[in-house]
Protein backbone atom coordinates (compact mmCIF):
# COMPACT_ATOMS: atom_id res chain seq x y z
CA UNK A 1 0.00 0.00 0.00
CA UNK A 2 1.04 3.51 -1.06
CA UNK A 3 -0.18 4.89 2.20
CA UNK A 4 -2.79 4.90 5.28
CA UNK A 5 -5.35 6.71 3.66
CA UNK A 6 -4.80 4.37 0.64
CA UNK A 7 -5.57 1.01 2.34
CA UNK A 8 -8.62 3.14 3.91
CA UNK A 9 -9.85 3.83 0.35
CA UNK A 10 -9.58 0.05 -0.36
CA UNK A 11 -11.51 -1.22 2.41
CA UNK A 12 -15.43 -1.59 2.94
CA UNK A 13 -14.93 1.39 5.97
CA UNK A 14 -16.69 4.49 5.84
CA UNK A 15 -14.08 7.10 4.75
CA UNK A 16 -14.07 10.42 7.01
CA UNK A 17 -11.61 13.12 5.92
CA UNK A 18 -11.19 17.00 6.97
CA UNK A 19 -9.32 19.85 6.44
CA UNK A 20 -7.18 22.50 8.26
CA UNK A 21 -6.45 25.70 6.26
CA UNK A 22 -3.16 26.80 6.91
CA UNK A 23 -2.42 30.77 8.38
CA UNK A 24 -1.82 34.34 6.44
CA UNK A 25 1.86 34.19 8.23
CA UNK A 26 4.09 31.96 10.39
CA UNK A 27 2.06 32.03 13.25
CA UNK A 28 1.02 28.12 13.28
CA UNK A 29 -0.76 27.77 16.69
CA UNK A 30 -3.94 27.72 15.79
CA UNK A 31 -4.05 25.25 12.78
CA UNK A 32 -1.12 22.84 15.17
CA UNK A 33 -3.95 22.61 17.53
CA UNK A 34 -6.94 21.63 14.79
CA UNK A 35 -4.36 19.06 13.63
CA UNK A 36 -4.00 17.82 17.29
CA UNK A 37 -7.63 17.17 17.82
CA UNK A 38 -8.60 16.15 14.39
CA UNK A 39 -5.95 13.90 13.61
CA UNK A 40 -7.26 10.23 15.30
CA UNK A 41 -10.61 11.34 14.40
CA UNK A 42 -10.38 10.90 10.87
CA UNK A 43 -8.83 8.85 8.45
CA UNK A 44 -6.62 11.89 6.88
CA UNK A 45 -6.69 15.62 6.60
CA UNK A 46 -6.58 17.64 4.09
CA UNK A 47 -4.39 20.83 4.02
CA UNK A 48 -5.74 23.62 1.56
CA UNK A 49 -3.38 25.28 -0.87
CA UNK A 50 -3.94 29.00 -0.69
CA UNK A 51 -7.74 28.52 -1.25
CA UNK A 52 -9.73 30.93 -2.65
CA UNK A 53 -6.25 32.62 -4.17
CA UNK A 54 -5.72 34.03 -0.93
CA UNK A 55 -1.83 33.67 0.08
CA UNK A 56 -0.97 31.32 2.68
CA UNK A 57 1.78 29.11 4.49
CA UNK A 58 2.01 26.71 2.22
CA UNK A 59 0.04 23.13 2.14
CA UNK A 60 3.70 21.56 1.80
CA UNK A 61 4.40 22.80 5.05
CA UNK A 62 0.97 22.26 6.83
CA UNK A 63 1.23 18.53 5.47
CA UNK A 64 5.07 18.20 7.23
CA UNK A 65 3.17 19.51 10.37
CA UNK A 66 0.42 16.51 10.12
CA UNK A 67 3.55 14.02 9.44
CA UNK A 68 5.02 14.99 12.31
CA UNK A 69 2.28 14.81 14.70
CA UNK A 70 1.58 10.81 13.28
CA UNK A 71 -1.37 12.18 11.26
CA UNK A 72 -2.36 11.11 7.91
CA UNK A 73 -2.26 14.94 5.46
CA UNK A 74 -3.39 14.84 2.17
CA UNK A 75 -1.09 17.33 0.21
CA UNK A 76 -3.68 19.79 -1.70
CA UNK A 77 -1.83 21.06 -5.14
CA UNK A 78 -3.17 23.64 -7.37
CA UNK A 79 -1.95 24.21 -10.80
CA UNK A 80 -2.66 28.08 -10.37
CA UNK A 81 0.83 28.77 -8.88
CA UNK A 82 3.52 26.65 -10.19
CA UNK A 83 3.88 25.52 -13.89
CA UNK A 84 5.32 21.75 -14.13
CA UNK A 85 8.87 22.20 -13.22
CA UNK A 86 7.69 23.59 -9.39
CA UNK A 87 4.82 21.08 -8.98
CA UNK A 88 7.16 18.15 -9.72
CA UNK A 89 10.10 19.30 -7.63
CA UNK A 90 7.24 20.03 -4.99
CA UNK A 91 5.62 16.58 -5.40
CA UNK A 92 9.79 14.67 -5.37
CA UNK A 93 10.01 16.52 -1.62
CA UNK A 94 6.69 15.90 -0.29
CA UNK A 95 7.18 12.09 -1.00
CA UNK A 96 10.89 12.17 -0.01
CA UNK A 97 9.55 13.85 3.54
CA UNK A 98 6.39 10.59 3.68
CA UNK A 99 3.78 12.56 2.26
CA UNK A 100 1.97 9.87 0.10
CA UNK A 101 -1.22 11.29 -0.61
CA UNK A 102 -2.47 14.25 -3.44
CA UNK A 103 -5.30 16.02 -3.94
CA UNK A 104 -5.28 17.60 -7.44
CA UNK A 105 -7.06 20.35 -8.11
CA UNK A 106 -6.91 23.55 -10.95
CA UNK A 107 -7.25 25.70 -8.46
CA UNK A 108 -9.62 28.76 -8.00
CA UNK A 109 -8.84 31.70 -10.36
CA UNK A 110 -6.28 34.72 -9.20
CA UNK A 111 -9.00 37.77 -9.39
CA UNK A 112 -11.11 36.30 -6.74
CA UNK A 113 -8.25 36.11 -4.46
CA UNK A 114 -6.25 38.93 -2.59
CA UNK A 115 -3.21 39.59 -5.11
CA UNK A 116 -5.35 40.21 -7.73
CA UNK A 117 -2.63 41.05 -9.85
CA UNK A 118 -0.39 37.72 -10.05
CA UNK A 119 -0.01 35.94 -12.79
CA UNK A 120 -1.89 32.81 -12.69
CA UNK A 121 0.27 30.02 -14.01
CA UNK A 122 -2.40 26.85 -14.99
CA UNK A 123 0.83 25.66 -16.80
CA UNK A 124 -0.98 22.06 -15.94
CA UNK A 125 -4.61 21.74 -15.23
CA UNK A 126 -6.16 18.68 -12.47
CA UNK A 127 -6.33 16.45 -15.02
CA UNK A 128 -2.89 16.73 -16.75
CA UNK A 129 -1.52 17.06 -12.78
CA UNK A 130 -2.84 13.52 -12.22
CA UNK A 131 -1.28 12.21 -15.54
CA UNK A 132 2.24 14.26 -13.94
CA UNK A 133 2.14 12.12 -11.34
CA UNK A 134 1.87 9.04 -12.94
CA UNK A 135 4.55 9.87 -14.93
CA UNK A 136 6.94 10.39 -12.03
CA UNK A 137 5.49 7.30 -10.76
CA UNK A 138 6.68 5.22 -13.47
CA UNK A 139 10.02 7.15 -12.92
CA UNK A 140 9.98 9.67 -15.26
CA UNK A 141 9.53 13.85 -15.50
CA UNK A 142 7.41 15.10 -17.74
CA UNK A 143 10.74 16.45 -19.59
CA UNK A 144 10.81 12.37 -20.55
CA UNK A 145 13.64 12.08 -18.34
CA UNK A 146 14.95 9.44 -15.90
CA UNK A 147 14.45 10.42 -11.97
CA UNK A 148 16.87 9.05 -9.79
CA UNK A 149 14.83 7.69 -7.29
CA UNK A 150 10.85 7.80 -7.90
CA UNK A 151 7.54 8.35 -6.17
CA UNK A 152 4.52 7.15 -4.99
CA UNK A 153 1.55 8.81 -4.15
CA UNK A 154 -2.24 8.25 -3.83
CA UNK A 155 -4.42 10.49 -5.67
CA UNK A 156 -7.42 12.05 -5.27
CA UNK A 157 -9.59 14.73 -6.96
CA UNK A 158 -12.61 16.86 -6.90
CA UNK A 159 -16.37 16.83 -8.46
CA UNK A 160 -19.36 19.26 -8.51
CA UNK A 161 -22.25 17.48 -8.43
CA UNK A 162 -24.36 20.54 -8.24
CA UNK A 163 -22.71 22.24 -10.84
CA UNK A 164 -25.08 23.75 -13.62
CA UNK A 165 -24.50 22.59 -16.06
CA UNK A 166 -23.84 19.58 -14.66
CA UNK A 167 -23.07 17.67 -17.41
CA UNK A 168 -19.51 19.27 -19.06
CA UNK A 169 -18.19 18.57 -15.40
CA UNK A 170 -19.24 14.56 -15.60
CA UNK A 171 -16.90 14.49 -19.04
CA UNK A 172 -13.76 15.58 -16.97
CA UNK A 173 -14.69 13.53 -13.43
CA UNK A 174 -14.43 10.53 -16.13
CA UNK A 175 -11.16 11.52 -17.74
CA UNK A 176 -9.98 12.00 -14.40
CA UNK A 177 -11.11 8.88 -13.58
CA UNK A 178 -9.38 7.35 -16.69
CA UNK A 179 -6.00 9.16 -15.38
CA UNK A 180 -5.95 6.95 -12.11
CA UNK A 181 -7.96 9.18 -9.43
CA UNK A 182 -8.36 6.91 -6.87
CA UNK A 183 -10.50 8.66 -4.51
CA UNK A 184 -12.84 12.15 -5.29
CA UNK A 185 -14.01 15.05 -2.39
CA UNK A 186 -16.80 16.77 -3.69
CA UNK A 187 -17.78 20.06 -3.52
CA UNK A 188 -20.29 20.98 -0.71
CA UNK A 189 -23.54 18.67 -0.96
CA UNK A 190 -27.19 19.76 0.61
CA UNK A 191 -29.40 17.99 -1.21
CA UNK A 192 -29.49 14.40 -0.96
CA UNK A 193 -32.01 13.58 -3.46
CA UNK A 194 -29.79 15.34 -6.18
CA UNK A 195 -26.86 13.43 -4.39
CA UNK A 196 -27.53 9.97 -4.97
CA UNK A 197 -29.09 10.56 -8.43
CA UNK A 198 -24.95 11.83 -8.78
CA UNK A 199 -24.39 8.75 -6.67
CA UNK A 200 -26.40 6.43 -9.21
CA UNK A 201 -24.07 7.90 -12.03
CA UNK A 202 -20.87 7.70 -10.61
CA UNK A 203 -21.34 4.01 -8.76
CA UNK A 204 -20.53 3.01 -12.51
CA UNK A 205 -16.76 3.32 -11.74
CA UNK A 206 -14.20 2.12 -9.42
CA UNK A 207 -13.28 5.17 -7.57
CA UNK A 208 -14.52 6.23 -3.87
CA UNK A 209 -16.41 9.31 -3.49
CA UNK A 210 -16.41 11.35 -0.44
CA UNK A 211 -19.36 13.49 -0.28
CA UNK A 212 -18.39 17.05 0.86
CA UNK A 213 -19.99 18.42 4.23
CA UNK A 214 -19.15 22.20 4.93
CA UNK A 215 -20.63 22.87 7.87
CA UNK A 216 -23.36 25.64 8.10
CA UNK A 217 -22.66 28.21 10.50
CA UNK A 218 -25.49 30.48 10.33
CA UNK A 219 -28.14 31.09 7.80
CA UNK A 220 -26.90 34.42 6.72
CA UNK A 221 -23.81 32.26 5.38
CA UNK A 222 -25.92 29.51 3.90
CA UNK A 223 -27.59 31.90 1.80
CA UNK A 224 -24.87 33.59 0.90
CA UNK A 225 -23.06 30.57 -0.69
CA UNK A 226 -26.21 29.30 -2.40
CA UNK A 227 -26.12 33.00 -3.72
CA UNK A 228 -22.76 33.05 -4.76
CA UNK A 229 -20.65 30.45 -4.26
CA UNK A 230 -20.43 28.10 -7.95
CA UNK A 231 -21.30 24.82 -7.47
CA UNK A 232 -22.92 24.73 -4.03
CA UNK A 233 -27.00 24.70 -3.51
CA UNK A 234 -28.91 25.17 -0.25
CA UNK A 235 -32.20 23.87 -0.45
CA UNK A 236 -34.76 26.18 1.10
CA UNK A 237 -35.93 24.39 3.68
CA UNK A 238 -32.04 23.87 5.64
CA UNK A 239 -32.01 27.63 5.57
CA UNK A 240 -35.46 28.24 7.01
CA UNK A 241 -34.09 25.76 9.12
CA UNK A 242 -31.12 27.90 10.01
CA UNK A 243 -32.78 31.11 10.22
CA UNK A 244 -35.56 29.46 12.54
CA UNK A 245 -32.88 29.28 15.20
CA UNK A 246 -32.00 31.70 17.73
CA UNK A 247 -28.30 33.58 16.68
CA UNK A 248 -26.38 31.68 19.78
CA UNK A 249 -27.86 28.10 18.27
CA UNK A 250 -27.07 28.56 15.26
CA UNK A 251 -23.54 27.18 15.54
CA UNK A 252 -24.87 24.20 17.17
CA UNK A 253 -27.82 23.97 14.40
CA UNK A 254 -24.93 23.89 11.77
CA UNK A 255 -23.28 20.68 13.53
CA UNK A 256 -26.72 18.95 13.87
CA UNK A 257 -27.71 19.75 10.38
CA UNK A 258 -23.89 18.25 9.39
CA UNK A 259 -23.78 15.46 11.67
CA UNK A 260 -27.71 14.31 9.99
CA UNK A 261 -26.47 14.48 6.99
CA UNK A 262 -23.37 12.22 7.58
CA UNK A 263 -25.57 9.72 9.28
CA UNK A 264 -27.85 9.78 6.29
CA UNK A 265 -25.20 8.98 3.61
CA UNK A 266 -24.02 6.48 5.84
CA UNK A 267 -27.00 4.44 6.68
CA UNK A 268 -28.42 4.25 3.69
CA UNK A 269 -24.78 4.03 2.34
CA UNK A 270 -25.15 6.53 -0.74
CA UNK A 271 -21.37 6.97 -0.58
CA UNK A 272 -18.38 5.92 0.34
CA UNK A 273 -17.37 8.50 2.88
CA UNK A 274 -17.83 12.22 3.70
CA UNK A 275 -14.84 14.90 3.46
CA UNK A 276 -16.00 17.66 6.12
CA UNK A 277 -15.35 21.26 6.08
CA UNK A 278 -15.84 23.38 9.00
CA UNK A 279 -14.45 26.32 7.34
CA UNK A 280 -12.24 28.20 10.21
CA UNK A 281 -14.26 26.05 12.73
CA UNK A 282 -12.50 22.93 12.66
CA UNK A 283 -12.49 22.79 16.49
CA UNK A 284 -15.79 21.64 16.16
CA UNK A 285 -15.68 18.54 13.41
CA UNK A 286 -15.40 16.17 16.91
CA UNK A 287 -18.62 17.27 17.54
CA UNK A 288 -19.74 16.95 14.51
CA UNK A 289 -18.59 13.33 13.88
CA UNK A 290 -20.66 12.46 17.29
CA UNK A 291 -23.57 14.30 16.08
CA UNK A 292 -23.02 11.69 13.13
CA UNK A 293 -22.64 8.69 15.54
CA UNK A 294 -19.23 8.22 14.43
CA UNK B 1 -8.87 41.53 -36.73
CA UNK B 2 -8.49 44.54 -34.28
CA UNK B 3 -6.12 45.79 -31.89
CA UNK B 4 -7.99 46.89 -28.97
CA UNK B 5 -6.67 49.49 -26.82
CA UNK B 6 -7.85 51.93 -24.03
CA UNK B 7 -6.85 55.36 -23.69
CA UNK B 8 -4.10 55.81 -20.57
CA UNK B 9 -5.39 58.36 -18.27
CA UNK B 10 -4.18 62.10 -18.37
CA UNK B 11 -2.13 61.92 -15.73
CA UNK B 12 -0.14 59.13 -16.59
CA UNK B 13 0.41 60.77 -19.91
CA UNK B 14 1.99 63.85 -18.19
CA UNK B 15 4.06 61.86 -15.87
CA UNK B 16 5.38 60.58 -19.30
CA UNK B 17 6.38 63.56 -20.63
CA UNK B 18 7.80 64.92 -18.18
CA UNK B 19 10.75 67.37 -19.29
CA UNK B 20 9.45 66.97 -22.49
CA UNK B 21 7.00 70.51 -23.54
CA UNK B 22 6.83 70.20 -27.02
CA UNK B 23 4.74 67.24 -28.50
CA UNK B 24 3.56 66.35 -31.43
CA UNK B 25 0.52 63.77 -31.53
CA UNK B 26 0.29 60.68 -34.22
CA UNK B 27 -3.07 58.84 -34.60
CA UNK B 28 -3.82 55.64 -36.32
CA UNK B 29 -6.74 55.32 -39.15
CA UNK B 30 -7.28 51.83 -38.48
CA UNK B 31 -7.99 50.13 -34.91
CA UNK B 32 -7.63 53.20 -32.40
CA UNK B 33 -10.26 54.74 -34.96
CA UNK B 34 -12.62 51.92 -34.55
CA UNK B 35 -12.12 51.89 -31.09
CA UNK B 36 -12.51 55.58 -30.61
CA UNK B 37 -9.39 56.19 -28.86
CA UNK B 38 -6.86 57.27 -31.33
CA UNK B 39 -9.18 58.64 -34.66
CA UNK B 40 -8.96 62.23 -35.50
CA UNK B 41 -11.53 63.36 -33.13
CA UNK B 42 -9.18 61.56 -30.34
CA UNK B 43 -6.21 63.36 -31.74
CA UNK B 44 -7.97 66.67 -31.70
CA UNK B 45 -9.04 65.86 -27.96
CA UNK B 46 -5.91 65.10 -27.06
CA UNK B 47 -4.00 67.61 -28.11
CA UNK B 48 -6.43 70.46 -26.62
CA UNK B 49 -5.89 68.43 -23.30
CA UNK B 50 -2.24 68.63 -23.52
CA UNK B 51 -2.03 72.62 -23.77
CA UNK B 52 -4.02 72.11 -20.86
CA UNK B 53 -1.64 70.59 -19.38
CA UNK B 54 0.96 73.25 -20.50
CA UNK B 55 2.29 71.53 -23.36
CA UNK B 56 2.91 73.29 -27.12
CA UNK B 57 1.88 70.89 -29.77
CA UNK B 58 3.63 71.66 -32.67
CA UNK B 59 1.32 69.47 -34.56
CA UNK B 60 -1.06 66.40 -35.41
CA UNK B 61 -1.76 63.74 -37.77
CA UNK B 62 -3.49 60.65 -38.43
CA UNK B 63 -1.46 57.63 -40.25
CA UNK B 64 -4.04 55.41 -42.55
CA UNK B 65 -2.53 52.34 -40.88
CA UNK B 66 0.54 52.90 -37.98
CA UNK B 67 1.87 49.83 -38.36
CA UNK B 68 2.44 49.12 -41.94
CA UNK B 69 5.45 50.81 -44.02
CA UNK B 70 3.27 54.13 -45.41
CA UNK B 71 4.22 54.68 -41.58
CA UNK B 72 7.44 56.36 -42.63
CA UNK B 73 6.33 58.64 -45.78
CA UNK B 74 3.62 59.96 -43.57
CA UNK B 75 6.64 60.71 -40.98
CA UNK B 76 8.69 62.32 -43.26
CA UNK B 77 5.71 64.39 -44.89
CA UNK B 78 5.42 65.74 -41.16
CA UNK B 79 8.94 66.17 -40.78
CA UNK B 80 8.98 70.15 -40.12
CA UNK B 81 6.63 69.65 -36.87
CA UNK B 82 8.13 66.07 -35.44
CA UNK B 83 11.48 67.70 -35.97
CA UNK B 84 10.62 70.91 -33.64
CA UNK B 85 8.93 68.51 -31.01
CA UNK B 86 10.55 67.10 -28.26
CA UNK B 87 9.11 64.02 -28.60
CA UNK B 88 5.85 62.18 -30.15
CA UNK B 89 2.82 61.25 -28.19
CA UNK B 90 1.23 57.95 -29.77
CA UNK B 91 -2.07 57.72 -29.92
CA UNK B 92 -2.20 54.12 -32.44
CA UNK B 93 -1.71 50.71 -30.73
CA UNK B 94 2.00 49.45 -29.50
CA UNK B 95 2.39 47.83 -32.73
CA UNK B 96 2.34 51.31 -34.67
CA UNK B 97 4.80 53.37 -31.35
CA UNK B 98 6.56 50.49 -32.37
CA UNK B 99 6.82 50.92 -36.13
CA UNK B 100 7.45 55.05 -35.66
CA UNK B 101 10.53 54.31 -33.38
CA UNK B 102 11.84 52.32 -36.39
CA UNK B 103 12.44 56.10 -37.77
CA UNK B 104 12.90 58.31 -35.24
CA UNK B 105 15.32 59.18 -33.19
CA UNK B 106 12.63 61.10 -30.96
CA UNK B 107 11.52 59.45 -28.00
CA UNK B 108 7.43 57.99 -28.75
CA UNK B 109 5.73 58.08 -26.11
CA UNK B 110 2.50 55.56 -26.16
CA UNK B 111 -1.02 57.70 -25.16
CA UNK B 112 -2.89 53.98 -24.83
CA UNK B 113 -2.55 50.69 -23.57
CA UNK B 114 -2.72 47.75 -26.03
CA UNK B 115 -5.31 45.33 -24.30
CA UNK B 116 -5.29 42.44 -27.18
CA UNK B 117 -6.15 41.60 -30.49
CA UNK B 118 -10.01 40.82 -30.95
CA UNK B 119 -13.23 40.91 -33.57
CA UNK B 120 -15.70 43.11 -33.50
CA UNK B 121 -19.08 40.77 -33.51
CA UNK B 122 -21.04 43.36 -33.68
CA UNK B 123 -21.17 47.45 -33.63
CA UNK B 124 -18.56 48.32 -31.07
CA UNK B 125 -18.63 45.03 -29.22
CA UNK B 126 -14.89 43.33 -29.40
CA UNK B 127 -13.88 39.95 -27.94
CA UNK B 128 -10.72 38.80 -27.39
CA UNK B 129 -10.95 34.97 -29.21
CA UNK B 130 -7.45 34.09 -29.72
CA UNK B 131 -4.07 34.12 -28.27
CA UNK B 132 -1.91 33.43 -31.09
CA UNK B 133 -0.95 29.93 -28.51
CA UNK B 134 0.72 28.15 -32.09
CA UNK B 135 -0.84 24.88 -31.81
CA UNK B 136 -4.40 25.77 -32.87
CA UNK B 137 -7.43 23.60 -30.89
CA UNK B 138 -10.44 25.00 -32.95
CA UNK B 139 -10.93 21.65 -34.62
CA UNK B 140 -10.98 20.23 -31.88
CA UNK B 141 -13.05 22.83 -29.36
CA UNK B 142 -15.97 23.74 -31.63
CA UNK B 143 -14.14 26.75 -32.95
CA UNK B 144 -14.37 28.33 -30.03
CA UNK B 145 -10.80 29.15 -28.31
CA UNK B 146 -10.48 27.69 -24.62
CA UNK B 147 -6.85 29.25 -24.23
CA UNK B 148 -8.64 32.64 -24.81
CA UNK B 149 -12.47 32.36 -23.79
CA UNK B 150 -11.49 30.35 -20.93
CA UNK B 151 -10.09 32.03 -18.49
CA UNK B 152 -7.56 29.86 -16.94
CA UNK B 153 -6.45 28.48 -20.36
CA UNK B 154 -8.17 24.87 -19.61
CA UNK B 155 -7.75 22.63 -22.04
CA UNK B 156 -9.54 19.56 -20.66
CA UNK B 157 -12.68 20.87 -19.76
CA UNK B 158 -14.35 22.80 -17.03
CA UNK B 159 -13.04 23.89 -13.80
CA UNK B 160 -15.31 23.61 -10.66
CA UNK B 161 -16.16 27.13 -11.16
CA UNK B 162 -18.83 27.13 -13.34
CA UNK B 163 -21.49 29.15 -12.45
CA UNK B 164 -24.85 28.73 -14.34
CA UNK B 165 -22.94 28.86 -17.58
CA UNK B 166 -20.96 31.75 -16.29
CA UNK B 167 -17.32 31.85 -15.21
CA UNK B 168 -16.45 32.35 -11.86
CA UNK B 169 -14.13 35.45 -12.58
CA UNK B 170 -17.02 37.45 -13.76
CA UNK B 171 -20.77 36.78 -13.97
CA UNK B 172 -21.22 38.90 -17.44
CA UNK B 173 -18.59 36.03 -18.93
CA UNK B 174 -19.86 32.94 -20.79
CA UNK B 175 -17.81 29.71 -19.49
CA UNK B 176 -16.01 28.71 -22.53
CA UNK B 177 -16.07 25.18 -21.53
CA UNK B 178 -20.09 25.19 -21.46
CA UNK B 179 -20.07 26.88 -24.58
CA UNK B 180 -17.49 24.10 -26.20
CA UNK B 181 -19.86 21.44 -24.75
CA UNK B 182 -22.87 22.67 -26.03
CA UNK B 183 -21.19 22.94 -29.30
CA UNK B 184 -19.53 19.78 -29.77
CA UNK B 185 -22.73 18.14 -27.99
CA UNK B 186 -25.30 20.05 -31.24
CA UNK B 187 -22.60 18.50 -33.75
CA UNK B 188 -22.13 15.07 -32.36
CA UNK B 189 -19.07 15.00 -31.40
CA UNK B 190 -18.55 15.54 -27.10
CA UNK B 191 -15.99 12.59 -27.99
CA UNK B 192 -13.81 15.09 -28.60
CA UNK B 193 -14.17 16.80 -25.31
CA UNK B 194 -13.19 13.23 -24.00
CA UNK B 195 -10.03 12.88 -25.54
CA UNK B 196 -7.01 13.56 -23.29
CA UNK B 197 -5.49 17.17 -23.84
CA UNK B 198 -1.56 16.96 -22.80
CA UNK B 199 0.24 19.55 -21.28
CA UNK B 200 0.90 22.39 -23.78
CA UNK B 201 3.58 23.61 -25.87
CA UNK B 202 4.85 27.44 -24.37
CA UNK B 203 7.53 27.57 -26.74
CA UNK B 204 6.14 26.80 -30.52
CA UNK B 205 7.94 29.78 -31.46
CA UNK B 206 10.59 30.93 -29.23
CA UNK B 207 9.59 34.31 -28.03
CA UNK B 208 10.10 37.13 -29.75
CA UNK B 209 8.32 34.92 -32.60
CA UNK B 210 9.99 35.31 -36.17
CA UNK B 211 8.68 34.31 -39.20
CA UNK B 212 11.24 34.65 -42.76
CA UNK B 213 8.95 34.16 -45.90
CA UNK B 214 10.95 32.82 -48.64
S1 LIG C 1 -6.02 27.44 -29.87
FE1 LIG C 1 -6.83 29.47 -29.46
S2 LIG C 1 -5.03 30.74 -29.03
FE2 LIG C 1 -4.31 28.90 -30.06
S3 LIG C 1 -4.22 29.50 -32.19
FE3 LIG C 1 -6.22 28.48 -31.88
S4 LIG C 1 -7.63 30.17 -31.42
FE4 LIG C 1 -5.55 30.99 -31.20
S1 LIG D 1 -15.60 28.83 -15.23
FE1 LIG D 1 -15.32 28.05 -17.32
S2 LIG D 1 -14.31 29.74 -18.43
FE2 LIG D 1 -14.13 30.19 -16.27
S3 LIG D 1 -12.14 29.38 -15.70
FE3 LIG D 1 -13.63 27.75 -15.27
S4 LIG D 1 -13.72 26.51 -17.11
FE4 LIG D 1 -12.68 28.42 -17.66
Amino acid sequence: MISRFEEVINSDKFIVTTEVAPPKGTNLEKMLHHIDILKDKVDAINVTDHQSSVMRFPSLGGCLAIKEKGGEPIMQMTCRDRNRMALEADLLFAYSRGIRNVLCLTGDAVPVGDHKEAKGVFDLDSLQLLMAIRQLMSGKDLGGNELEGTVEFCMGAIVTPEAQPLEPQLVKFEKKIEAGAQFFQTQAIYDLENFASFMRYARKFNTKILAGIVLLSSARMAKYMTENVPGIFVPQDLIDEMSGTPKEGMLAKGIEIAGRTIAILKKEALCDGVHIMAIGREEVVPDILKAAGL
Amino acid sequence: MKSITKQKPIEEIENSLQGMDKVFVIGCGTCTTLTKTGGVEQVEAMKESLQQIGKRVTGGTVIPTACDDMTEETMKENEQYIRSADCVLSMSCALGVHRMTLYLDKPVIPAVDTLFIGVEESPGYFREVCSQCGQCLLGETAGICPITACHKGLVNGPCGGTNNGKCEVDKEKDCAWTLIYNRLKEQNRLDLMRRYQPPRNHHVTLKPGIMKIE
